[in-house]
């Protein structure tokens, strides 16, 4: 059951019930849905921004523990950062759950979010840990809509 | 008696040894395959079928004059034979294969449709279909001009017959439901909803991927006008699947493809059709999964189908038993007829969560909104877990998927 703890630890499993900024922002500047069909998953992403910088963000949907925790703890990680600093971190976060980032070995800014390189071991739920931060880019890129398909 | 009587005509233990990935181990853990609403496991025969029809006897069908072309012309028709009394039709040529009952579902839809449907008709389905049994009628609804109804459904995923009964008017031109949900397992009156319809004049297509694997279905029994299923849930390999369909039908149906061995003969100007089944069977066939099918029937009628009904039917009792009294379960679908389908949330834990925790455990079950977004909606979940059972699955079996339950509870405290 190693990998399984590895999976879903116990900040993950923290995350998933009492998910931080969890809902809509008003005045949010930007929102995009994000969509992973395969499980019926939505969520959303509001920013409110403050010149390049990210000054509030929040999510709101339905989900698993992997992707409604990965969404709690993108919040709490990019709300202040810079647009660069945030486009860093979605680089970094997304190399390493695809497997091409080593957290130990690779320097990298993710910190807390290293909890997800456990998904690494799971192939069917990676898109569950990503989901979010494709859906931010999206916000950020002005798209309004995204699927993992 | 009878209780002793059944067990020692159904034997599981050597049912289990003609299907070899039965065997294997998965995350480390003998494998408990759950998941045979999606796709059922292939027994040594058919396998050894498939080989032997790849190895000795391949070639194309209907072609050639020579040697091979009329070995596995003859295989292939064999195929089709074993089918007509598989589900006991009047005759082979009513029986078309396709690749799968997706395709079987959009051939009626298409070419029926095409016959049959005009601006203004109605089409009737119900509340718990499989996307595969809505998006073909909606597409051939829209280019009609025709409207889909629906039949609702109670909360323990029983349609309500009454409601059927008002839905069927002049306008409808036909009834397509499904023999047991995917979703939900529930077994519904198909052979009265197709008494009623008839009764209306209207004919019915019958989505039997689910009904054929699990108990004996018999189209002149229930008076089906189509009724279409997949190999690969009733123990052959994927890329075959059947649309019977009466001859009248056919006959008067338009092809669905055309090309190649669907012709009588062909002219720049005008084209005229083979008769059926070549009509509605374009292009080189799915050759060795049709004999792989065949084989499966021979395999289904060696073991006793009866029984394996019977057993099969007390292991979802037992499964609906066990998991039921697990706190913080609830089972989606409660109709008193069921078959094979145990769906089922768990407060406060993700279907997919439960999917992966199962899974380390080596139990194979499906998470998600299988393919029926609007049962999900009716039910306000987005997902369930699935566990479907086969007549090779076991009490001790059902026992670990209760203990992998409470081990996800146990995770998500």
């Amino acid at each position: 059951m190693s990998d399984l703890n590895e999976l879903y630890q116990e900040v993950i499993l923290e995350h998933n019930k009492n998910p931080r900024n969890f809902g809509e922002i008003d005045a949010a500047d930007r929102r995009a849905l994000g969509n992973n069909p395969l499980c019926g998953d939505a969520l959303q992403v509001y920013v409110k921004l403050a010149g390049d910088s990210i000054a509030d963000v929040s999510f709101k949907g339905s989900g698993c523990a992997i992707s409604k925790a990965s969404a709690s703890m993108m919040t709490e990680a990019v709300k202040g950062k810079t647009l660069r600093e945030t486009l860093q971190l979605f680089d970094e976060f997304h190399r390493m759950v695809l497997g091409e980032l080593d957290v130990e070995a690779d320097e990298n800014r993710l910190g807390k979010l290293r909890v997800f390189a456990g998904v690494l071991e799971f192939p069917a739920r990676v898109k569950c840990a990503s989901l979010s931060w494709h859906t931010l880019r999206a916000a950020l890129d002005g798209e309004g809509e995204i699927s993992t398909e | 008696m009878e209780a002793v009587r059944e067990t020692t005509i159904f034997n599981v233990e050597k049912i289990r040894k003609d299907f070899p990935l039965l065997g294997r181990l998965v995350n480390g853990k003998p494998l408990v395959y759950l998941d045979n609403a999606a796709s059922s496991q292939v027994p040594q025969p058919v396998l050894d079928r498939y080989v032997k029809y790849l190895t000795e006897e391949h070639s194309n069908v209907h072609r050639g004059v020579h040697y091979l072309s009329q070995v596995a012309t003859k295989a292939y028709e064999a195929a089709r034979e074993k089918v007509r009394r598989f589900i006991n039709a009047a005759e082979a040529a009513e029986c078309i294969f396709v690749r799968g009952c997706t395709e079987g579902v959009n051939l009626v839809a298409a070419s029926y449709g095409k016959a049959f449907i005009g601006k203004g008709d109605e089409i009737i389905l119900s509340s718990m279909e499989h996307h595969s049994n809505i998006v073909p009628w909606q597409v051939i609804g829209s280019e009609n001009g025709a409207r889909i109804r629906v039949v609702p459904m109670n909360d323990r995923g029983e349609l309500d017959f009454e409601a059927y009964l008002k839905l069927l008017n002049e306008r409808t031109k036909i009834v397509a439901i499904s023999h047991v949900s995917n979703s939900l397992g529930t077994v519904n009156p198909i052979k009265e909803i197709i008494a009623a319809a008839h009764s209306a004049g209207v004919p019915v297509c019958v989505d039997a991927a689910q009904s054929v694997p699990h108990f004996p279905v018999d189209v002149r029994d229930l008076d089906a006008d189509f009724l279409v299923f997949s190999g690969h849930k009733m123990f052959a390999p994927t890329g075959i699947g059947v649309v019977y369909a009466k001859r009248e039908w056919l006959e008067k149906m338009p092809p669905y493809q055309t090309g190649g061995g669907m012709i009588r003969s062909v002219t720049f100007e005008r084209t005229t059709y083979a008769p059926i089944p070549d009509k509605f069977e374009a292009g080189t066939p799915a050759i060795a999964p049709a004999i792989g099918l065949g084989a499966a029937i021979d395999y289904i009628n060696s073991i006793d189908f009866a029984a394996a009904a019977k057993y099969e039917a007390a292991l979802l009792q037992y499964a609906t038993d066990l998991i039921s009294d697990i706190s913080k379960v609830k089972i989606i679908g409660t109709a008193s007829k069921k078959a094979s389908v145990l769906s089922f949330v768990i407060d406060g834990v993700h279907p997919h969560d439960i999917g992966t925790i199962l899974d380390q455990q080596g139990i194979a079950i499906r998470a998600g909104h299988h393919c029926a977004q609007p049962v999900m909606d009716f039910f306000a979940v987005p997902a369930t877990a699935r566990a479907s059972f086969a007549f090779y699955n076991t009490r001790s079996e059902v026992e670990q998927l209760a203990d992998g339950i409470q081990k996800v509870i146990d995770v998500f405290g």
